[in-house]
């Protein structure tokens, strides 16, 4: 157990755990018509905005045009990938039993297929938050972004790595599921990688079918500047969703924890994990709602499952339930939460620093497992 | 007859080979997505994968009644007078499916009712008969159920109906009047009261357009229930009569065994109303209908576990209700959620195996 929970004793993580089940049953049993109303609205607006942005770069010759379209799409595709995509796809809308609008009907407009996107984050994610060898979201199998991990040579140029990742996450996106490092070290099931990486594959050429060959072909003599315009709004995607989901898990104090911590780990234990590895970001409404509400990322790892236009609504909840048991609520800016992140990453593109309890590192990359420090 | 297939029109081969091209190519357009789901914006009825209908009036036939005036979208494939249609109607944001019987004939402006009596268990159909707004969108199902008129219409007809038993029944015997039929017709209806008839006046009145019609009307709240032993006096040629059937259970029955007796029981048509889910119990038999596994579970034990225990092969993730990887169609019955208590279930719903157990028996299609 880290520092930040030694004062807790286990009725402390019993309780914690009564009062935040008794939050989530509160907000369920209140899911209702002005939820539901929510979630049209959103799809109609985000379907119109991308109607919008498509026949605004019929005419992607014209500089204006090619600028308003542009962007436009990138709202579009933000709107769809975080807002609706993700959360629908985590169940948040299944209460509606609208099949339309369903965690297992949902297919994203993101080159990464919506079946192994749920494995990798709804299962691998969501539940082994921040354990170090476990959630493949820490850094990514690519990045070092906490001591605790070992440092290899092969980290120095990092920086350059998340940049790149930034441009093309959607990619690092699908690829995520193949968990590249079970393939390295030999321990995948070839027959199963070769299905995903078909899949994968197939959802490509229909993303790239769209985007860089049908619409571009339908502005005709304006082909390329539709193409490029389409490339732009998936790359200012990407980026965008990138910047966001490294705020939630990466900046500041957040904590990462060792394997051995899920042996009989209850669900306060588990709680208490969630809001320790989770970081939200400050801002307006529309702000939260470009993020897909991950801006609130510690009410969404506590609840994953539950709408996420209430999560601002509990947000001071929860902040105050981490206040009555003297625990950190990670909060801050999103310049702040960017620059916190970045730091690390060039930070940990290099040894060090030590930490409490580490052992000389080994020269392989091996899972780590050692405990963690304060 | 026609069935109602044939019913819809279906373009030539060739058009169809364009049609096809064509949509394929509007796919490429709006993938993941399908086109309807952006034509949906213009027109919610324009859907092919889900028919759907607007409901643009509602009709309070008796206390407690009303018919829906119903415009189903292109995907609407008619139906034939007789048959029912599943409903599917969002309450509070949450999707409900129920089945009502068509109380309307095939019309020439497509348009359908149905009518719904409030049942004091049945909180859609108090929904339907009490709440509903004209313009609502509703989901629709395809017509189906086979209580319908056979192609070569029988010179005689016998029809037994009590209380919202009559909606399948007036959905023929109003087709039957727009065809100009002369066949020799018995209905011999049942409700409470004289104010209690759906349809009260109309079918009154119907004798004027049906001239082989003939109405006996009975009001149980003096008379007491029908027996079919009184058929003999009102209708001495039952027995030969083509016989449609359609009320409570008790009353189909006695008009099974009644027919039956005869020898006659091949003349009989039967429409039972479905009866509303088990609800409740602790723990039952649950069936994994795609791993064809049966096991025994208690009212604590995540379905999950239970069928995991009894060999099925079934996915799943987190294994504390968050990841959604796990889920299944339930089929039948009810089950109770784990972190809740809370017993629910509708067919078709989908449950998350690893939160939620039995609470009677279950079948789920994992």
């Amino acid at each position: 157990m880290t520092s930040t929970t030694d004062h807790l004793t286990p009725e402390d993580y019993e309780a914690i755990a009564t009062e935040l089940d008794a939050l989530r049953e509160e907000i369920v049993d209140d899911l209702g018509e002005r939820d539901a109303a929510y979630i049209h609205r959103i799809i109609r607006v985000q379907r119109g905005l991308e109607i919008a942005a498509r026949a605004v770069l019929l005419g992607s010759s014209l500089p204006p045009a090619w600028i308003a379209g542009t962007a436009t799409l990138a709202v579009a595709k933000i709107l769809e990938n975080m807002e609706i995509g993700h959360n629908v796809m985590h169940g948040q809308w299944d209460w509606m039993r609208d099949p339309k609008i369903h965690s297992t009907t949902w297919e994203w407009d993101n080159v990464s297929p919506a079946e192994q996107w749920k494995h990798s984050h709804n299962f691998v994610h969501h539940t082994f938050t921040n354990i170090l060898g476990k959630d493949k979201d820490v850094g990514y199998g690519i990045l070092r972004v906490t001591p605790e991990q070992e440092w290899h040579w092969a980290n120095i140029p990092q920086p350059v790595y998340n940049a790149l990742l930034a441009m093309f996450f959607e990619y690092g996106v699908a690829l995520h599921d193949l968990e590249i490092d079970k393939i390295r070290a030999g321990t995948n099931d070839p027959e199963e990688t070769r299905a995903k990486l078909r899949a994968i594959g197939r959802k490509i050429r229909r993303q790239w079918g769209k985007d860089y060959l049908a619409f571009p072909l339908l502005s005709g003599p304006q082909f390329l500047s539709t193409l490029s315009a389409n490339f732009t709004a998936n790359a200012l995607r990407n980026v965008w969703a990138h910047m966001i989901i490294f705020c939630g898990h990466f900046p500041g104090d957040i904590e990462v924890f060792e394997e051995e911590r899920l042996d009989g780990e209850t669900k306060g234990e588990w709680y208490v994990r969630q809001l320790l590895g989770s970081a939200n970001i400050t801002g307006g409404s529309l702000f939260h709602l470009m993020t897909g509400n991950l801006s609130h990322q510690i009410e969404h790892h506590l609840f994953p499952d539950l709408p996420s236009n209430r999560y601002a609504e509990i947000a001071p909840r929860v902040r105050a339930l981490c206040e009555k048991y003297d625990l950190p609520y990670h909060t801050g800016s999103l310049s702040k939460q960017v620059t916190s992140t970045w730091k690390k990453i060039f930070r940990y593109a290099l040894p060090g620093p030590r930490t409490e309890q580490s052992e000389p590192s080994e020269p392989d990359r091996a899972p780590v497992e050692r405990p963690v420090a304060a | 007859m026609t069935s109602p297939h044939a019913i819809a029109r279906r373009p030539g081969r060739a058009g169809a080979g364009r049609r096809q091209r064509l949509a394929a190519a509007a796919r490429l357009l709006t993938t993941p997505l399908l086109p309807e789901d952006y034509l949906g914006l213009l027109n919610p009825l324009w859907s092919t994968a889900e028919p759907r209908g607007r409901i643009e009036a509602v009709r309070h036939e008796t206390p407690g009644t009303a018919t829906l005036v119903i415009r189903p979208g292109p995907a609407w494939r008619g139906h034939l007078p007789g048959q029912w249609v599943k409903v599917g109607v969002d309450i509070d944001g949450v999707r409900h499916w129920r089945t009502f019987s068509l109380s309307s004939p095939p019309r020439p402006d497509g348009r359908i009712t149905i009518t719904v009596k409030a049942g004091p268990d049945g909180f859609v159909s108090a929904y339907l008969v009490n709440e509903v707004k004209p313009g609502t969108i509703i989901r629709l199902g395809d017509a189906e159920g086979d209580f319908i008129l056979p192609s070569e219409l029988p010179e005689r007809l016998l029809f037994l109906t009590a209380g919202s038993g009559i909606t399948p029944v007036m959905a023929m015997l109003r087709h039957l009047a727009e065809e100009g039929s002369r066949a020799d017709i018995v209905l011999v209806h049942s409700a409470r009261t004289e104010e209690d008839v759906i349809f009260g006046a109309e079918l009154r009145a119907l004798g004027e357009r049906l001239p082989g019609l003939t109405l006996h009307e009975r009001h149980t709240g003096r008379d007491g229930r029908f027996a079919p032993a009184e058929l003999d006096a009102i209708c001495p040629d039952w027995a030969e009569r083509e016989a449609w059937a359609c009320g409570p259970a008790g009353m189909l029955d006695d008009a099974s065994a009644h027919w039956t007796d005869a020898g006659v029981d091949g003349r009989l048509r039967l429409e039972r109303f479905r009866l509303a889910p088990v609800a409740g119990g602790e723990g039952g038999r649950v069936r994994f209908t795609k791993s064809d596994v049966e096991v025994e579970a208690d009212g604590s034990t995540p379905l999950l576990e239970a069928g995991e225990s009894a060999g099925a092969l079934l996915p799943s993730g987190c294994r504390m209700g968050i990841c959604y990887s796990c889920v299944g169609r339930l089929c039948s019955g009810q089950v109770r959620d784990l972190r809740t208590g809370e017993v629910h279930g509708e067919e078709g719903q989908i449950i998350q195996t690893c939160v939620s157990a039995a609470a009677g028996p279950v079948d789920i299609e994992l």
